[in-house]
C-alpha cells in the first residue's frame, strides 16, 4: 500500500487555530475584492472559487482518505447539466434543479462507491477514471438534451424573485459557498467520522479492527466529495450561463486533482491555495503564449518531484523549521 | 452479414494491435518502477509526428521511423531520468500527476516543433484495398497488425531470452532481492521507458496513415493502452496485448453494430465491468494483504 | 527460550489437565483450518481460552500464530471450522463486526495512524461509543463535540495508564518503536474490549521496556479483560502467562500451564530444533 506522508492535521491544533484560519479565510474573502479592480480578474476570482469548492470535497476524498478519483469532474459536469437541463429547458427553479442533482449525484456516486472502493492505487484510478470519461462521453453524444459538443445556454440563477447577475454578486455567492465548504471540511475532519477517514488512509486493518466499517466511510466521503462537486457544477452552470462537456472531461479530472495535490494533500487549506494558484497560473502564462502548455507541464514536473506534500504542508515545513533554529 | 462482421474485426484487430502496443508499454514500466506512466500516448504521438514530417521534407520512410524511435526513446530516458527517478517514494497521486505533467510538456513542445494541424503521412504501399472474403482491407492495416506482432515477439524473445530481460523481470518481481544480486535497478526503470517508447513510436509510425499525425493523437491512444493494460492485469505484458486486441475489438464491433457514437466508450465500460467484476483484472492474480 | 531449554525433559508424557470450566469459555476454536494456495497454514486446530485468563500462544516462526490472530480476528476467513466467541459462531465475520462484539487486537507488524497525532489513534479506538454519522460531523452538533471531548479525556487516560502521558499531544510520526508498541494497546483498549489479542507486543523492545509491557498486560488482565497473547519472549510468556497453547506447522502441539508446556517434550524437542 502507498503511505501518502504524515501531515499536520486540523484536529491536531487547538480550538481556537481553527476558528482563526476560518476567520482568516473570511477576511481575505471580504478584503480581496478591494485588489480586483475590474470584471476580469473578478471572473478569475470566482472562477478559483468553483474549483476551490470542489477541491475542499476532493481532498476528503483524495487527502484524508487516502483514496484517489480521476473522475470527479463527471459529478462536476452532471451538476452542471442538471441545472442546465431541468432550469433552461424545463423551467424548473434554480435551487429545485440545484438540489435534485446533488440528489442524483449523491445516489449515482452511492451505488457506484461500494463496489468501486474495494479497488486500490492504479485500479481505483482506471476505474474513476472510466466513469469521468463515460459521464463526457454521454453529455457530447445525447445532443437533444445536452446541446453536443458545442454545450448549452443556461438561464440565469434566481430566487425569491432575485436574479443572481454580474460578477460582483457572484463573487460574493461564491465567497460564502466557498467560506461554507471549508467549515463544513474542518468539522468533518475534526469528528468521529473524519479520524475514521484518516484511519482508513493510515491503516484500514487497524481502523476495522476498533470497529470502524471502512467500506461505509469510504463510501461516505466518495458520496459527500461528488455532492459539493455537484453543487460546485450547478452554480457554475447558472454563473457562465454556457456549459459544455469539456468541464466533465478526463482533463477537468486532473485538473481538479493536480490543484489538490499541489496546494497540499490533507490540508483543507491546502486544497483551496492549490485551486487558486493552478486557476490563476494559465491565465497568467497566457504571456508567454506558445511556450504556457510547456511552462505549466513543467511546474507541476517539478512541484510534485521536489515537493511531493504540495505547497501548503511544504511552506509550513519550512516556517516550523525555521522556529525550531 | 458475415463480411460485415469480418470487416468490423478487422479494424478492431488494426487499432487493438496499437492499444496492444501501448499497454504492453504501459506494462514494461509498471513492472520496473510501478509507475502508471501517462506520457505513454505522447511517446506514439512523437513516432507518427516524426513520420510524418520527416518524409514530408524528403527523409526515407525507414529513416523516418528510426529517427522517431529515437527520439521517442531519448525523450523516453529523460522523463525517467528527471523526474520519475527522482520521485520514487511518492504517492500513487503524486506520481500520476508528474506523468500527466511530462504529457502536457511534451504535447506543448511538440506543438512548438510541428505546429497543430494534422500532418498526413502516405500508407506504405499504396491504397489499393485487399479483399478478404468479401471484407475490404487497407493494406496499411496490415503493416500495422504485422509491424506489432513483430514487436511483440521481439519484445517477448527480450525479456525471456536476454540476460537484460531476465534482469528487468527479476526487478519486477523483487526489486530489493534485485538489487542484492547486483542488477542495477536505475538502469532497469531507464530501458523500461526506452522500450517503452520505442514501441508507442512504432505503433504511431504505422498507424499514422490510417489516423492522421497530430500533437493530441495520443491521448485516447494512451488512455485505450492503459485500459488494455489494466484489462489484462498490471505488469502482465501478455495480459496487456490480449487486453488491447479485446478493446480493439470490442470497440469495433460497439461501433459497428450498437452506435459509433459511443465507440470511445465501450473500452471504458469493458474495464469498469471487469474492475468489479474481477478487480484484478482478467489475467491478474489476487494477492493477500500481509499483516 | 532459556527457561524452556533448562527445563528438566520428562521422560513420560503427563496428560494435559482439560480445560478448567469449559461454561467459562470466552472463545472456543473449533477445527479451523486456513489454507494458502494449497499449504495448510493452520490444521484442524482446536482449544479453548477461558474468560480472565492470559492465553499464550506459542511456537516456532512459521507455526501460524499471526495467521491464527487473523482468522480468530476476521482480517481473513477460515477454509473450515469455527470460531465461537462469548457463545455465538463469529467465523466469517468482517473485524469491524467483531469489534462491536468486544474482540479488539494489536499487529506484529505495527499499525499505527500515522497521519494522525497519538491521542487520535486512541480516540479512533473508541469509534464504537461515539457517533459515527455524517449529518452531526458536518455540522458539528454541541452533542458531538461535547462527547468529543470526553473521548479525549479518556483516551489521555488510557495512553496514561500504558506509560505514554507525556505523548498525547505528539505526532505519531514523530514516536520511538516502543511507545507506539504501547500506543497500539491503548487503542486497542479504547475499544473496551472483553478479548485482547496482542500479537508481539514485546518484538524489537529492550529488556526494561518489555518488562513495562509485562506490567500492562498483567494490569489489562486484572481489569477483567481476557488476553491471548503471542510473544517470543519466553521469559514473559512462562512469568504472565494461565495457559500456553503450543502450536507447530499450524497444528496444537502441546496445551497445558506453563509448567505442563514447559515440561512437554514435544515442545522441547520444537523448539530445539528450530534454535540451532
Amino acid at each position: 500500500m502507498v503511505q501518502i506522508a504524515a501531515t499536520r492535521t486540523a484536529a491536531a491544533q487547538p480550538i481556537n487555530t481553527r476558528l482563526l484560519s476560518l476567520a482568516a479565510l473570511a477576511v481575505v474573502i471580504a478584503v480581496l475584492p478591494l485588489a480586483l479592480t475590474n470584471n476580469f480578474y473578478l471572473d478569475i476570482a470566482i472562477l478559483a472559487g468553483f474549483n476551490a469548492i470542489v477541491c475542499v470535497g476532493l481532498n476528503l476524498l483524495i487527502g484524508y482518505a487516502g483514496q484517489i478519483s480521476l473522475g470527479h469532474a463527471g459529478f462536476f459536469g452532471i451538476g452542471a447539466y442538471a441545472s442546465g437541463i431541468l432550469v433552461t429547458t424545463y423551467g424548473w427553479p434554480p435551487i429545485a434543479a440545484l438540489l435534485v442533482g446533488a440528489l442524483f449525484v449523491g445516489v449515482l456516486a452511492f451505488l457506484l462507491a461500494k463496489p468501486i472502493l474495494r479497488l486500490k492505487g492504479h485500479y481505483l484510478a482506471m476505474a474513476t477514471l472510466g466513469i469521468g470519461i463515460i459521464v463526457s462521453i454521454v453529455l457530447r453524444t445525447e445532443t437533444g438534451l445536452t446541446g453536443g459538443p458545442d454545450g448549452m445556454m443556461v438561464d440565469s440563477f434566481k430566487i425569491f424573485g432575485l436574479e443572481l447577475y454580474g460578477e460582483k454578486t457572484w463573487y460574493w455567492v461564491v465567497g460564502v459557498m466557498l467560506f461554507i465548504a471549508v467549515w463544513l471540511s474542518l468539522n468533518l475532519i475534526d469528528s468521529p467520522v473524519g479520524r475514521a477517514l484518516r484511519a482508513v488512509h493510515g491503516s484500514e486493518v487497524a481502523a476495522e479492527v476498533v470497529g470502524v466499517d471502512t467500506t461505509r466511510y469510504k463510501v461516505m466521503v466518495f458520496v459527500v466529495s461528488a455532492v459539493f462537486a455537484s453543487v460546485a457544477g450547478s452554480l457554475f452552470a447558472h454563473y457562465t450561463g454556457l456549459i459544455t462537456p469539456a468541464k466533465a472531461d478526463f482533463f477537468k479530472s486532473i485538473e481538479l486533482v493536480t490543484m489538490v495535490v499541489f496546494g497540499g494533500m490533507a490540508s483543507t487549506f491546502g486544497a483551496v491555495i492549490g485551486a487558486v494558484v493552478l486557476t490563476v497560473l494559465p491565465q497568467a502564462l497566457t504571456v508567454f503564449q506558445d511556450y504556457s502548455q510547456i511552462v505549466l507541464g513543467a511546474i507541476l514536473m517539478f512541484t510534485m518531484v521536489f515537493m511531493p506534500k504540495g505547497l501548503l504542508p511544504t511552506i509550513e515545513g519550512l516556517i516550523a523549521q525555521r522556529r525550531r533554529a | 452479414m458475415f463480411a460485415e462482421f469480418l470487416q468490423y474485426m478487422l479494424s478492431g484487430l488494426t487499432i487493438g494491435a496499437i492499444y496492444a502496443l501501448a499497454g504492453l508499454g504501459f506494462s514494461i514500466i509498471y513492472n520496473a518502477s510501478h509507475v502508471i506512466n501517462f506520457a505513454q500516448g505522447e511517446f506514439i504521438m512523437i513516432g507518427g509526428m516524426a513520420a510524418a514530417t520527416l518524409t514530408a521534407s524528403g527523409v526515407p520512410l525507414p529513416l523516418a521511423i528510426l529517427m522517431g524511435c529515437g527520439g521517442a526513446m531519448i525523450v523516453g530516458v529523460l522523463v525517467a531520468k528527471f523526474t520519475v527517478e527522482r520521485a520514487r517514494n511518492a504517492s500513487v497521486v503524486t506520481l500520476i500527476i508528474i506523468t500527466i505533467g511530462a504529457s502536457i510538456f511534451l504535447r506543448g513542445v511538440a506543438e512548438l516543433v510541428w505546429g497543430k494541424d494534422f500532418k498526413r503521412l502516405e500508407a506504405f504501399s499504396g491504397e489499393t484495398p485487399i479483399n478478404i472474403l468479401g471484407a475490404s482491407m487497407q493494406p496499411q492495416s496490415l503493416w500495422v497488425i504485422g509491424c506489432a506482432a513483430v514487436l511483440i515477439v521481439a519484445i517477448g524473445t527480450f525479456f525471456n531470452r536476454t540476460l537484460t530481460g531476465k534482469a528487468m523481470l527479476a526487478t519486477s518481481h523483487n526489486r530489493l532481492a534485485a538489487q542484492l544480486v547486483g542488477i542495477n535497478v536505475k538502469r532497469v526503470v531507464l530501458i523500461s521507458f526506452a522500450l517503452s517508447a520505442a514501441l508507442g513510436a512504432m505503433g504511431g509510425a504505422v498507424v499514422a496513415p490510417i489516423t492522421f499525425s497530430y500533437t493530441e493523437m495520443g491521448i485516447m491512444l494512451g488512455l485505450k493502452g492503459f485500459t488494455a493494460a489494466v484489462l489484462g492485469g498490471l505488469g502482465n505484458g501478455p495480459g496487456a496485448v490480449a487486453g488491447g486486441l479485446i478493446v480493439g475489438v470490442a470497440e469495433a464491433l460497439g461501433a459497428g453494430y450498437i452506435s459509433s457514437a459511443y465507440k470511445d466508450a465501450v473500452a471504458f465500460v469493458i474495464i469498469l465491468l471487469v474492475l468489479l467484476f474481477m478487480p484484478s483484472g482478467l489475467f491478474g492474480k489476487r494477492g493477500t494483504e500481509r499483516v | 527460550m532459556t527457561m524452556l531449554a533448562n527445563a528438566p525433559i520428562q521422560p513420560e508424557d503427563e496428560p494435559m489437565s482439560p480445560v478448567a470450566h469449559p461454561s467459562q469459555a470466552l472463545l472456543r476454536v473449533e477445527n479451523l483450518s486456513r489454507e494458502f494456495g494449497g499449504v495448510l497454514a493452520i490444521e484442524n486446530l482446536s482449544f479453548t481460552v477461558a474468560k480472565g485468563d492470559i492465553h499464550s500462544i506459542i511456537g516456532p516462526n512459521g507455526a501460524g500464530k499471526t495467521t491464527l490472530f487473523n482468522l480468530i480476528t476476521g482480517v481473513y476467513k477460515p477454509s473450515g471450522g469455527t470460531v465461537l466467541f462469548d457463545g455465538a459462531t463469529v467465523s466469517g465475520l468482517p473485524p469491524y463486526k467483531l469489534a462491536a462484539r468486544g474482540m479488539s487486537r494489536t499487529f506484529q507488524n505495527l499499525q499505527i495512524f500515522f497521519n494522525m497525532t497519538a491521542v487520535e489513534n486512541v480516540m479512533v479506538g473508541r469509534h464504537l461509543h461515539l457517533n459515527g454519522t455524517l449529518l452531526p460531523a458536518l455540522f458539528r452538533f454541541p452533542s458531538l463535540v461535547r462527547k468529543d471531548r470526553e473521548a479525549k479525556e479518556r483516551a489521555a487516560e488510557l495512553m496514561a495508564s500504558v506509560g505514554l502521558a507525556k505523548y498525547v499531544d505528539a505526532h505519531a510520526s514523530s514516536m520511538p518503536y516502543g511507545a507506539l508498541k504501547r500506543l497500539e494497546i491503548a487503542r486497542a483498549l479504547a475499544s473496551e474490549p472483553k478479548l485482547l489479542l496482542l500479537d508481539e507486543p514485546a518484538a524489537g523492545l529492550n529488556a526494561t521496556e518489555s518488562r513495562e509491557i509485562d506490567e500492562v498486560i498483567k494490569k489489562v488482565a486484572a481489569s477483567g479483560i481476557t488476553v491471548i497473547l503471542v510473544e517470543h519472549d519466553m521469559k514473559m510468556v512462562m512469568g504472565i502467562s494461565d495457559r500456553i497453547t503450543a502450536l507447530n506447522y499450524g497444528r496444537k502441539l502441546a496445551e497445558g500451564t506453563p509448567a505442563e508446556v514447559a515440561a512437554n517434550p514435544d515442545v522441547v524437542a520444537a523448539y530445539l530444533g528450530t534454535m540451532d
